[in-house]
């Protein structure tokens, strides 16, 4: 019957509608009606001074995000671009191997991934001191630091996206036409840029917004990097820190504003032209490389870039072994040994952040998996008025900076309200995973929305067509079928969830301390060796999830982002 | 076993209208096919018999009783999908035994009718295996098998043979054929194929534009369609534009205005279409009807022309002849030797003989 249709629509999305907006929608809205207030009373004064003359340093923070982000977007399209060419275009010895080292960026979680960064090339860094001793220079000859520290960083953990993306346009293109160009006379040069680089364009813009979006919400980069230098994501976290929570909303907002209308051109944009190739099936054609001299370049390029991209993890993995005191005033570390691992297991102390961590991302992921099923089921197979609004509300924490999620969650749930049952929830354990799972709800939504999609329609027909009712087909067909899809999901949030710093840094406690805050507090004391070995247990973590997803549930690494 | 019957049908999707005020009862028993090319409403009302859509206006009964509010889980059809829907996480006895897990047999039984069913579709070796290793053909046993194990009252059919190649389709037409005897179910197919149509049904309803033109059995609707539509939608046909001009002893007089010719057509019911006085009139002969005789030939309805194509297909040679005013007339005949193969530009006369032209109406849209 037309309303037993609509009445199983509707109860579904009751339970989905309360979850967004008591913790998607609400909190924004905390957000910007704590931006419009002084005192405690309405005023515009909080934008009077992010724009006017009182506080230009706003105004300096936010011009500072803005320009580094294009200039991430551009390094990285200028690494990303060209390698994904050459890996996809052309066989050479070890091609295979050297196109999985390329996506090993996106196993370093951003703050790990910046601390081994800091002591590969900072100024007391690994690299420009060994060249200092080597050529028996004065000084060291290069150093990262500031904005050209926050830049390389951006560049060596975004590059991946303009990777991932340009390899799977180049190895969707149909070879026949390209081959039909040039049988019509063109020559190498037009095809690449007449045919290829057109085809191209989509991915490429998708992957500019995305570096650029991620790049505004870079916290960690900034946080250990910056030195003096303002950021607005940074800027979020010292109004915070300083107590000034409604000037805090106020960037917040402007940050938020920034991010909502990159998406909204996005979306305009992937709506606007359809590039979808009209053939199916089809294998990517690759020339190989006769010519030795070229093969030995590429395969020369290939060892470098590979040397390049895993001597963070190496850096990483050194450290780690590096005991406390074990390097101090040395120029490199003097003594090796598993001390830091054995700390994990033996001090409770050292390892209560990784049980923090690992029950409190357990708990959004349970969270984000149930979710992530009803919402996605509803969007994709259920009709019903609004469902582009719905859509919308779900994608929305995955365009707010983590900062600011961690904000609205501040300014949501510092008191009483329905939402929280009654309790203030700030300075409690579940803060940490209730952000979380609003930071990793899209996540799942859009792994799971892949594979449902991929699901005909027919197949829910013909259960019900052999009487099984709705709830049953849902539990023996749908859920078993979209199954791989919302547990790559999943896994992935989970791990991300072990990591995630800028949400944690606003709002742990010292009873639920995740990883990453006991990371900071270990690089505060100098003691980067116990702050490898954390960072090296989320790499291992992110290692095995990878494989999972790619072995037992067939999904590529580049899928699951 | 059920008779279907659907009275004043209309299922409007918006403001496009997809099957209009339909009235159908199909019999116990009997395989019924839904015929006509795509977007003709046919898949609509199948989907409505399933339940999956809910008619607009009009009623769907089963056996007299009122199913038009039933959900789809409770008409106890059974359905083959056109793409199969075979549950993809399920090996082959899992998808045949859904139905019958759902309907809480218990096991042995459940067993005992699986293995049963797989038998006749002689899948039985198959058993085990993941529905993605099967071959097309196989694929499509199974879902009819997961559709015959429920023992439906009534057996629907989507299009189930366009995913297969030609001589696969043919193998499993006379499978599903043999099935459905065995089985004595009350059949509806859906098909835009008009050999699968004529070959298999007891009746067949031609559809175009959401309005079902005619119902019958293969041969009356091959032999005496109601209007161009059908005529030409099934087989192959040669129209032609007439007017009324006089009648005569045991025959009609029309006169095309393309030939400016007589054509004579025996006055008998076969021939003569119903039409009314309002309609305009089209003639139709068959090619396999039309004869191609030597130029001295006189006598009625013979026309002068050219060969401008001969096709030749294996067991029949298809000759086209232009007449003069650039009219083209298509005859068949079976291939008898080089004897009957003409030259192209060779001059001959057509006959088209009174007794198997039919005069119908234009389709009114």
């Amino acid at each position: 019957m037309l309303n037993a249709q609509k009445r199983k629509t509707i109860l579904l999305l009751i339970p989905i509608i309360l979850v967004l907006v008591g913790y998607v929608l609400y909190p924004s809205i905390e957000t910007m009606i704590e931006s419009f207030k002084r005192n405690g009373t309405f005023s515009l004064e909080n934008y009077q001074d992010f724009f006017g003359e009182k506080a230009n340093a706003n105004l300096e923070a936010l011009w500072n995000s803005v320009w580094i982000s294009l200039l991430s977007v551009f390094f990285s399209a200028l690494i990303g671009i060209p390698l994904a060419y050459i890996f996809n275009r052309y066989d050479f010895p070890g091609r295979k191997f050297f196109s999985s080292i390329a996506i090993m960026p996106i196993v370093l979680p951003s703050l790990v991934g910046v601390m081994a960064f800091m002591y590969l090339y900072g100024e007391a860094g690994l690299i420009p001191n060994m060249i200092k001793d080597l050529f028996r220079l004065s000084e060291v000859p290069f150093s990262i630091g500031g904005i050209s520290g926050i830049l390389i960083v951006h560049a060596y953990t975004m590059y991946p996206y303009f990777y991932m993306t340009t390899s799977s346009a180049l190895n969707n293109i149909d070879p026949s036409l390209e081959e039909s160009a040039y049988n019509l006379g063109a020559n190498r040069f037009e095809v690449f840029w007449k045919i290829t680089f057109p085809l191209l364009t989509p991915g490429l813009v998708a992957a500019s917004l995305l570096v650029f979006m991620v790049s505004m919400a870079s916290f960690s980069a900034p946080f250990l990097l910056a030195g003096g230098f303002r950021v607005l994501s940074l800027q979020i976290y010292f109004s915070k820190m300083n107590g000034d929570l409604e000037m805090a909303a106020t960037q917040s907002i402007i940050l938020t504003v920034v991010s909502i209308s990159f998406l909204l051109f996005m979306r305009w944009y992937q709506n606007r032209r359809d590039y979808r190739m009209a053939s199916k099936g089809i294998g990517a054609h690759r020339s190989e490389v006769n010519n030795p001299f070229l093969k030995w370049c590429m395969v020369t390029i290939g060892i470098l870039a590979m040397i390049i991209l895993l001597l963070p993890h190496a850096t990483l993995f050194i450290l780690s072994l590096v005991p406390e005191g074990g390097w101090t005033w040395q120029t490199y570390p003097q003594i090796f040994n598993l001390d830091n691992y054995r700390l994990l297991f033996d001090d409770p102390n050292i390892w209560d952040p990784v049980r923090n961590s690992l029950i409190m991302s357990f708990i959004a992921c349970i969270g984000v998996f149930v979710f992530g099923i009803i919402t996605s089921y509803a969007l994709v197979k259920r009709k019903f008025v609004g469902k582009n609004l719905l859509d919308i509300l779900v994608m929305i924490p995955w365009v707010l900076p983590a900062t600011v999620v961690g904000m609205n969650m501040i300014l949501a749930f510092n008191k009483a309200s329905i939402f929280s049952f009654g309790h203030i929830l700030v300075g409690t354990f579940w803060i940490l995973p209730l952000a979380y799972f609003v930071r990793f709800i899209p996540l799942v939504v859009r792994s799971t929305t892949a594979v449902l999609e991929q699901m005909d329609d027919s197949i829910e027909e013909a259960a019900q067509n052999l009487g099984a009712k709705w709830f049953y087909t849902f539990r023996r067909v749908v859920i078993p079928i979209i199954m791989p899809g919302v547990l790559s999901g999943t896994l992935l949030a989970f791990v991300q969830a072990v990591g995630e710093f800028p949400t944690s840094v606003l709002l742990y406690t010292l009873g639920n301390r995740p990883i990453s805050i006991e990371i900071m507090n270990q690089l505060r004391m100098f003691n980067m060796g116990q702050a490898a070995a954390y960072g090296m247990i989320q790499v291992g973590l992110i290692a095995i999830v990878m494989i999972i997803s790619s072995k037992f549930f067939k999904v590529k690494a580049d899928n699951a982002l | 076993m059920s008779t279907v019957n659907l009275s004043k049908i209309t299922k409007q999707f918006g403001s496009v209208t997809a099957v209009k005020n339909l009235d159908l009862l199909i019999n116990e028993g009997e395989f019924f096919t839904f015929l006509g090319p795509s977007g003709c409403g046919k898949t609509t009302t199948l989907r409505m018999i399933a339940g999956f859509y809910y008619p607009t206006k009009g009623k769907v009964l089963f056996n007299d009783k009122d199913m038009t509010a039933v959900p789809p889980e409770k008409r106890n059809t059974g359905m083959v999908f056109q793409n199969y829907a075979l549950f993809p996480h399920m090996t082959v006895f899992e998808n045949v035994a859904f139905g019958l897990k759902v309907r809480k047999l218990n096991r042995t039984e459940m067993k005992k009718r699986v293995e049963e069913v797989l038998k006749k579709v002689r899948l039985e070796q198959y058993m085990d295996r993941q529905v993605s290793q099967l071959s097309g053909g196989q694929q499509q046993r199974v879902a009819l098998a997961r559709a015959l194990v429920i023992e439906p009252d009534i057996l629907l059919l989507d299009e189930p043979l366009s995913n297969l190649d030609a001589r696969l389709r043919d193998e499993m037409r006379n499978e599903i054929l043999r099935l459905q005897r065995d089985y004595a179910i009350t059949t509806i197919y859906v098909t835009h194929d008009q050999v699968e149509a004529l070959t298999m049904s007891d009746r067949i309803a031609v559809f175009n534009m959401g309005v079902c033109q005619q119902i019958g059995s293969p041969i009356e609707i091959y032999n005496e369609p109601v209007n161009d539509f059908v005529a030409e939608f099934i087989g192959e046909t040669n129209l032609l534009p007439v007017i009324f001009e006089e009648q005569a002893d045991k025959q009609r007089v029309y006169r095309t205005q393309d030939l400016d010719v007589s054509i004579y057509v025996v006055d008998e019911k076969p021939h003569i279409a119903n039409y009314k006085d309002s309609d305009e009139l089209v003639m139709s002969i068959r090619p396999e009807a039309v004869q191609i005789v030597g130029e001295e030939k006189e006598g009625e309805n013979i026309l002068r022309g050219e060969v401008s194509l001969v096709q030749f297909t294996g067991a029949s040679v298809h000759t086209y002849v232009t007449l003069e005013n650039g009219v083209t007339i298509r005859t068949t005949d079976l291939n008898k030797g080089p004897s009957i193969y003409l030259q192209e530009g060779k001059k001959v006369n057509v006959q088209l003989p009174a007794n198997q032209i039919r005069v119908i109406p234009k389709a009114r849209m």
